[in-house]
């Protein structure tokens, strides 16, 4: 590719043709100013924050939205752009509450960030405010357009990254707010509540729906014995909210804080997510044996899910009628250890702590309560979440000493930490369905080929003589390119894992907000923490779900075999086309 | 499985609809779809624009978007006493805008808008024809002529009084 060069801040710098100023300043370590740019949407160019002086050029240019040209000579840091810039915030700031002490984004937030780099020391104008109603309808994400400044960030993962196209910008002038269609209820909407928007969010204007009080009230309430159980990706990336580096696995440190936070007893979705790969992959070996419902597709995401009810509703009958592990394992909690420990389900109250918004949408579904109409989920609480209130609590996280989940439901084999990065389930499934196909104990376990957090994967395995084609897909545009190869005909798969987040659960919706140094959906973040979940996995003696010994147990004492009439009755479930409608 | 689920178009802008998707860049017809809707109910219900999307495959949002960024666009339907203010350069250099502001702050609503009892909305004209008698403003089939804003108040509440 033809290189160009230009000089930078007085160094000369030479980038390849079509390169941003934005982009070739950073190749010099030069982080220019931004907020409406992110490097893996499209350009949006609406905030001007990021402007610098060119010479020869009367106005001051985007760098984000402008390619470097042979010769040109930019300042990045001249007193007049550095005026300019800080005027630029401060007209954002006039429309902007001055609610820093009690907003959610407090010390998390990066207009907050942006005033600060920019000197912004006092607000001399008192513009207006917009005055619109907080949105909470949602069971998932709260919508506060008072908060928002219009990057349209939300509106960019939402279509491009998602495919959903639930949010645009709406009216114009001092009016325009970001909103789905007619500005109607989220809960209205074709939000699939993934929680993207609010990862991409700069400022406070998209949230999760904050389930702290509930928990908090439960753990003082002398007549709950309060059960808690954590994602597997949540011991991937919860240290980034206390310091640690990014990817530190941090497992044993979390159970002991959450103990110290009052929980009664603490268990591990990962056993749910053991059990569920008895269930699907029995499930599975079942549809490939009568050739029928193939491909079958994965259902441990509830974003995922809910897409497949608003855009996808023909495919309901291939979906796997498995309920994720969380509620697989909320269920039992509630009868089999409800049972063994001679309680009243309705005494004890479960939290799962989720990477995940949609998992609040995914408990309050019918579908997911007792027959008392109790939910068998009680509270679900976002990974950020759980840092704050390890926090509130006063918990010097990193300096915890590691504790050990409870047993039964807290021992897991390895298969089930990687649920947590895209192509996990589909290696966790593929570990016990294919020794269970051929009746040998495979010698390498580690598949390789559905590894990486590339967006879709694809894969043809040779089994007992038969070809198994395997698809894995990230992000819902990817579930998109994947059902339609699969309606047309043009790909005949047997197995589809798909998670509606980009990377899978590590990039969930509730997964912390980038540390210094990395953006919200940054591919080394995600890639760092799969490398945890991996090394995890690695280091565990037991790394089939088949051959964890609780699971086996449990069988053995109270559900008989995989896809008995007790397993079906508490661990699958079933789904309903859902309006409005999505625009494929 | 049937793709449209809302159902409150007339055949014709069906059809039309149909024969947009049959040309390149079918969606770049959505502001002439919701064009010709307009003109036959006079405003976009959102049952409309959700149809539209979905027999236009455009995001509902979207649709929704455009409808709200044109003024243009009605989102409400028109009141029982549709007020027409001619913006028309003969009656806007004799003060039509200021006889616009009188109607919106003695109504107390903005150019598009219907008032909350259905009994008063408020558009623009481009020109109608009777420049000799500018400014002019009609109310449903009525003509007003050589508007003042004085007379706003007076015009609202004869209007009101035939019910
Ligand atoms: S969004 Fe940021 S700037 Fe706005 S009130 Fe919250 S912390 Fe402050
Ligand atoms: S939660 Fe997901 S689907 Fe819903 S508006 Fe946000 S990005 Fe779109
Ligand atoms: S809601 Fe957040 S991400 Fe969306 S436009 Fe507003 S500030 Fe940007
Ligand atoms: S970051 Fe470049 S215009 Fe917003």
């Amino acid at each position: 590719m033809k290189s160009v060069e230009l000089i930078i801040d007085n160094t000369t710098v030479s980038v390849p043709e079509g390169t941003t100023i934005m982009q070739a300043a950073e190749t010099l370590g030069v982080k220019i100013p931004r907020l409406c740019y992110h490097p893996d949407l499209s350009l949006e160019g609406a905030c001007r924050v990021c402007i610098v002086e060119v010479e020869g050029v009367e106005n001051f240019l985007p760098s984000c939205a402008t390619a470097v040209r042979d010769g040109m000579k930019i300042k990045t840091n001249s007193p007049q752009i550095r005026e300019a810039r800080r005027d630029l915030v401060e007209l954002i700031l006039d429309n902007h509450p001055k609610e820093c002490q009690t907003c959610e984004r407090d010390a998390n937030c990066e207009l907050q960030d942006l005033a600060y780099a920019m000197g912004v020391r006092e607000r001399l104008f008192e513009g207006k405010r917009k005055d619109h109603p907080k949105e909470s309808s949602s069971t998932s994400v709260i919508r506060d357009a008072n908060k928002c400044i219009l990057c349209r960030r939300c509106v960019r993962v939402c279509s491009e990254v998602q495919g959903i196209h639930n949010l645009s910008q709406l009216h114009r002038g001092f009016d325009t707010v970001v909103a789905p269609a007619h500005e109607g209820a989220m809960a209205d909407s074709v939000c699939i509540a993934c929680g993207q928007c609010i990862n991409v969010c700069p400022v406070a204007a998209f949230m999760e729906k904050n389930s702290t009080e509930d928990v908090w009230a439960a753990l003082a309430d002398p007549k709950k014995h309060v059960v808690v159980q954590i994602a597997p990706s949540i011991r991937a990336a919860i240290g980034e909210g206390f310091g640690l580096p990014v990817g530190t696995p941090a497992t044993g440190q979390t159970v002991t804080a959450l103990r110290r936070l009052g929980f009664d007893q603490i268990f591990d979705t990962n056993f749910g997510a053991d059990l569920t790969i008895l269930e699907e992959a029995n499930e599975f070996l079942m549809r490939v044996e009568k050739g029928e419902k193939l491909p079958m597709l994965t259902s441990c995401s509830p974003g995922w899910i809910k897409f497949m009810e608003h855009f996808y509703p023909e495919m309901i009958p291939h979906a796997s009628s498995c309920k994720s592990p969380m509620s697989m394992l909320s269920a039992l909690i509630k009868t089999y250890y409800a049972e063994k420990q001679a309680m009243d389900p309705d005494d004890i109250y479960v939290v799962a702590v989720m990477p995940c918004v949609a998992k609040k949408f995914e408990i309050q579904r019918p579908e997911h309560m007792m027959d008392n109409g109790m939910p068998y989920t009680d509270a679900v609480l976002t990974t950020r979440e759980l840092i704050w209130m390890v926090k509130a609590y006063g918990i010097d996280f990193a300096n915890l000493p590691e504790g050990d989940f409870d047993t039964p439901l807290g021992f897991s084999s390895g298969a089930a930490d990687i649920f947590g990065t895209t192509g996990g389930v589909m290696e966790a499934a593929l570990r016990t369905a294919v020794e269970t196909l051929t009746g040998e104990t495979l010698e390498k376990i580690d598949f390789e080929v559905v590894r990486g957090v590339t967006g879709i994967k694809e894969a043809s395995l040779e089994v007992d003589g038969k070809t198994i084609n395997i698809a894995v897909s990230n992000g819902l545009n990817n579930a998109k390119i994947l059902l339609d190869k699969v309606k047309s005909g043009e790909k005949q798969y047997h197995l589809i894992e798909l998670m509606a987040c980009p990377g899978g659960c590590i990039g969930g919706g509730g997964q912390p907000y980038p540390p210094q140094d990395y953006h919200v959906l940054d591919p080394e973040v995600l890639k760092m923490r799969a490398r945890a979940l991996y090394d995890i996995d690695k280091a565990k003696t037991v790394r089939r779900s088949h051959q964890n010994p609780y699971i086996q147990r449990l069988y053995k004492e109270y559900l008989g075999r995989a896809g008995s009439e007790k397993a079906h009755e508490l661990l699958h479930t079933t789904y309903e086309a859902r309006e409005p409608r999505g625009i494929k | 499985m049937e793709t449209v689920t809302t159902h409150s178009l007339p055949p014709d802008i069906v059809e039309f609809i149909e024969a947009c998707k049959q040309q390149e860049h079918s969606d770049s017809y959505l502001i002439a779809v919701l064009h010709r809707i307009q003109g036959q109910f006079g405003w976009l219900s959102e049952d409309h624009m959700n149809e539209v999307a979905q027999r236009l495959q455009v995001p509902s949002a979207t649709v929704s978007g455009v409808a709200t960024f044109y003024h243009f666009f009605r989102l409400k339907p028109r009141g029982k006493h549709a007020v027409s203010v001619c913006l028309g350069t003969a009656c806007f250099v004799k003060g039509a805008d200021r006889v616009l502001s009188a109607f919106e702050s003695e109504l107390g609503i903005s150019l598009g808008e219907t008032t909350q009892d259905g009994l008063f909305s408020i558009e623009v004209s481009r020109c109608i024809g009777v420049c000799a008698l500018a400014p002019v403003v009609t109310i449903n089939e009525k003509t007003y002529s050589r508007v003042t804003p004085t007379q706003v108040p007076e015009m609202i509440r004869a209007e009101a009084e035939k019910g």
